[in-house]
């Protein structure tokens, strides 16, 4: 049997066989749960308080700040509705993109259905937030920006720091940052930022956990209620053995970032330059795109059947997001302002650092075979 | 350009025999504070030196911190006494800066071709021209540029950073610290280390009516105290059963002061099997009832040593500032019962009479239970350092 070659990282990643040990050893040798006032919940306690520690430290955070979930969408759900449930009083408005996760963008709908005002700030051509219309769309009622900070599609990578120097005019204004896709593959700076949602999977820890940084400086108010259980934000009994096994992740995501960051730089080049030689395929991604993320489309064969004639071959990519599989033109697409060819046939091959030139090699070969295929 | 930390020091400079051993003690902890950081650290009877690599500014400045003894410090720039050079060097430093200044030079080697004032003056017109947003004021200005010139090299520096103060730690001899999970002993701890007094901690535990997370708030509380003095003993006491037998065989309202005079004697007795002179402890005048000046009075009367309390004349407010500062407070606030919380009387005495206390004193016998509590008592070795003990889970 063909070796699978496995290019759709930005949907989840294999776990790290360490993280996986951590989480076997957790779970069967700390059993206690951590509020529990015995010995054996105190010795679940200290794991616990040490796991989030060491995310704190890595994100240069305090410990107070960080709140753990089930995962990203929970924590983006965490961020705007806490945000808007703790400061009814502070406006109606709210600004995000289109370049949104689901799973910011449905709260959004939500919203807007329940009286609240979505403003969706214009994206450049160059895919970047425009930082001027972000100035003129916020006023005094604008109770709270949201903005990923890499594109899960396209890999749009939107300078976060400085949107928040200019939210930060508004003293008022919550600044929410989607880090989803970008933790574990970037350096992070949370300097200007007040909530900021990531996974534990993005980066070879497990599905089930995800994290919610929130400062200190502001209030939430939590989604599940239950009484302190982590954190006063968010009930239910801490999943030690993921919590634990997040903190493990984490470090060993940002464990050599740099490195690993440049081999997958160069892995994109590589494959933005045999791609550019084939005939029909067009590449999406710009300059501002991490290198993580190569969207590119095929106008004439339709993504999902070439997804399936590459799965035939053992080599696994994406249409669009793994979150959005409905067959509408990508939304990301559009609203970077492309026809209903390239947004209507986008695919997202996405690397990591585990991802090898062998694999680049044999990807592009069949591809170019698949399109010459497929295409009439 | 060379950065080098040039440092004050604080009271010491009053000590005038035993200066030179106050030096190489603050010499010596801070050469500890910053192992693992490529510095170089000289000294000489005025001032010490730190000359360090730049990328590693913050992380020095963050560790004097943590140093007693230490009354102010500045970052100065070190180059060679070359007055072009000089001049450069003051233009880079007031480049960016805004309002008022004076230039103020100090000429130890008076070979320097130019007089302090006349250089001031010439350096002066030299930062006006290029810096367009300041102007001269020479009796209060915002910025002070100083200029010190010796044989060999110039420093220039703006501004004055405050440390600690206090005196280099381990230039006293040894206290015993009363060390409860509470808000006002880790201050009082805090101020002792600061006067240069080497600490051992003492925590007083009643498991089963206090749990093992009380005990770990005050190991933590005792690692924080460790920033400051690297390592500290801290014993823990096992008072149950005296706590106990005073809850079954004495005046409720007398409980809590027989409670403490029993702990009073214990901290006799661990102070001489560990060299201590003192007790210290976070006794707050009129705070609690066992804080009054009465009894004070007749819980001290079972020990002669001296019993210093550094809190005794803040107000709550005062101390929760400090405990604020040191780090502390977050953890004294954890609500965990310690053993001075359980058993509390309706009416616990005021002013108690020292009559009626050893009367109850005479109810059981204690002697027998401090030799044994004594025995017993479990020392951990607390260090600053981060827990290793979840390394290979995490």
């Amino acid at each position: 049997m063909k070796k699978n070659i496995y290019l759709d990282y930005s949907a989840t990643t294999p776990a790290n066989k360490d993280v996986v040990d951590t989480f076997s050893k957790v779970s069967l040798d700390y059993i206690g749960n951590p509020n529990s006032l015995h010995k054996l919940g105190l010795e679940s306690k200290k794991l616990m308080d040490a796991s989030i520690k060491q995310i704190a430290n890595l994100l240069n955070v305090k410990e107070n700040e960080v709140i753990l979930t089930s995962g990203a969408s929970e924590s983006n759900n965490l961020a705007i509705f806490g945000t808007i449930n703790r400061y009814p009083n502070r406006g109606k408005h709210i600004i995000t993109t289109k370049l949104e996760h689901s799973s910011v963008l449905e709260c959004m709908t939500y919203l807007e259905k329940k009286g609240y005002t979505i403003d969706y700030v214009n994206i450049l051509e160059n895919g970047l937030v425009d930082l001027e219309d972000l100035e003129k769309k916020l006023n005094k009622d604008t109770v709270l920006v949201s903005i990923c900070q890499v594109n899960s599609e396209v890999g749009i990578l939107q300078n976060v720091n400085k949107i928040g120097e200019i939210v930060k005019k508004y003293p008022t204004t919550i600044f929410h940052v989607d880090g989803t896709q970008a933790v574990g593959k970037i350096n992070i700076d949370l300097k200007n930022i007040d909530l900021y949602s990531f996974s534990s999977h993005k980066f070879y820890g497990l599905k089930g956990c995800g994290v919610l940084i929130k400062k200190d400086n502001i209030e939430i108010d939590p989604i599940i209620h239950g009484g302190k259980s982590q954190s006063n934000y968010r009930s239910g009994t801490p999943a030690l053995a993921l919590i634990v096994s997040t903190s493990k992740a984490l470090r060993l995501a940002l464990t050599d970032l740099d490195k690993k960051y440049d081999h997958v730089k160069s892995l994109n080049s590589l494959l933005r330059d045999k791609l550019s030689k084939i005939d029909g395929v067009i590449i999406n991604s710009n300059s501002f795109c991490i290198p993580h993320i190569l969207n590119i489309s095929i106008p004439g064969v339709k993504p999902e059947t070439m997804l399936h004639a590459l799965e035939e071959e053992n080599i696994y990519i994406s249409t669009k997001t793994a979150c959005s599989k409905d067959n509408s033109d990508s939304l990301t697409l559009t609203t970077l302002g492309y026809n209903h060819d390239i947004s209507g046939y986008s695919l997202r091959i996405s690397l990591s650092y585990l991802t090898t030139v062998e694999e680049i090699d044999t990807f592009v070969e069949i591809l170019d075979k698949k399109i010459k295929e497929l295409k009439f | 350009m060379n950065r080098v930390v040039l440092i004050k020091y604080g009271e010491l400079t009053t000590k005038k025999g035993n200066r030179k051993f106050f030096i190489n003690t603050l010499y010596n902890n801070i050469k500890k504070k910053m192992s693992g950081l490529d510095v170089s650290i000289s000294r000489d009877i005025s001032r010490m030196y730190i000359e360090f690599n730049d990328n590693d500014l913050d992380t020095v400045l963050e560790k004097l911190n943590l140093v007693f003894g230490i009354h102010t410090y500045q970052v100065a720039y070190k180059i060679d006494s070359d007055i072009e050079l000089i001049k450069e060097t003051a233009r880079t430093i007031m480049h960016e800066k805004t309002g008022t200044f004076k230039v103020a030079t100090k000429r130890s080697d008076k070979k320097f071709p130019i007089e302090s004032i006349e250089f001031s003056r010439q350096i002066g017109g030299v930062v006006l021209k290029d810096n367009s947003n300041l102007s001269v004021d020479v009796h209060n200005p915002n910025t002070t540029l100083d200029i010190e010139i010796l044989e060999r090299y110039t420093y220039l520096y703006t501004d004055k950073y405050y440390g600690l103060g206090g005196y280099p730690l381990g230039v006293q001899s040894k206290g015993m610290l009363m060390l409860s999970g509470g808000i006002d002993s880790p201050v009082a701890g805090f101020l002792a280390l600061k006067r240069g007094v080497k600490l051992e901690a003492v925590y007083f535990e009643a498991i089963p009516h206090t749990s093992l997370e009380a005990r770990k708030k005050v190991i933590d509380l005792t690692k924080k105290l460790c920033k400051y003095s690297d390592s500290m003993k801290l014993h823990i006491v096992p008072f149950t059963k005296i706590q106990e037998a005073i809850y079954k065989e004495c005046n409720p309202e007398y409980c809590i002061t027989i409670m403490r005079r029993m702990m009073y004697r214990i901290m006799e007795k661990l102070a001489k099997r560990n060299k201590g002179l003192v007790i210290i402890n976070g006794e707050s005048i009129g705070q609690v009832a066992s804080q009054t000046l009465t009894s004070m009075s007749v819980i001290n009367s079972v020990t002669n040593m001296p019993v210093i309390r550094p809190v005794a004349c803040l107000d709550k407010l005062e101390i929760i500032d400090i405990a604020k500062k040191i780090d502390t407070y977050d953890i004294s606030i954890l609500p965990f019962e310690d053993c001075c919380t359980i058993f509390v009387p309706k009416h616990p005495v005021i002013n108690p009479n020292l009559g009626e206390c050893l009367l109850n004193e005479t109810m059981f016998d204690y002697e027998t239970l401090i030799d044994e509590t004594v025995d017993n008592v479990l020392t951990l070795n607390i260090t600053s350092e981060e827990d290793k003990e979840f390394e290979n889970l995490l």
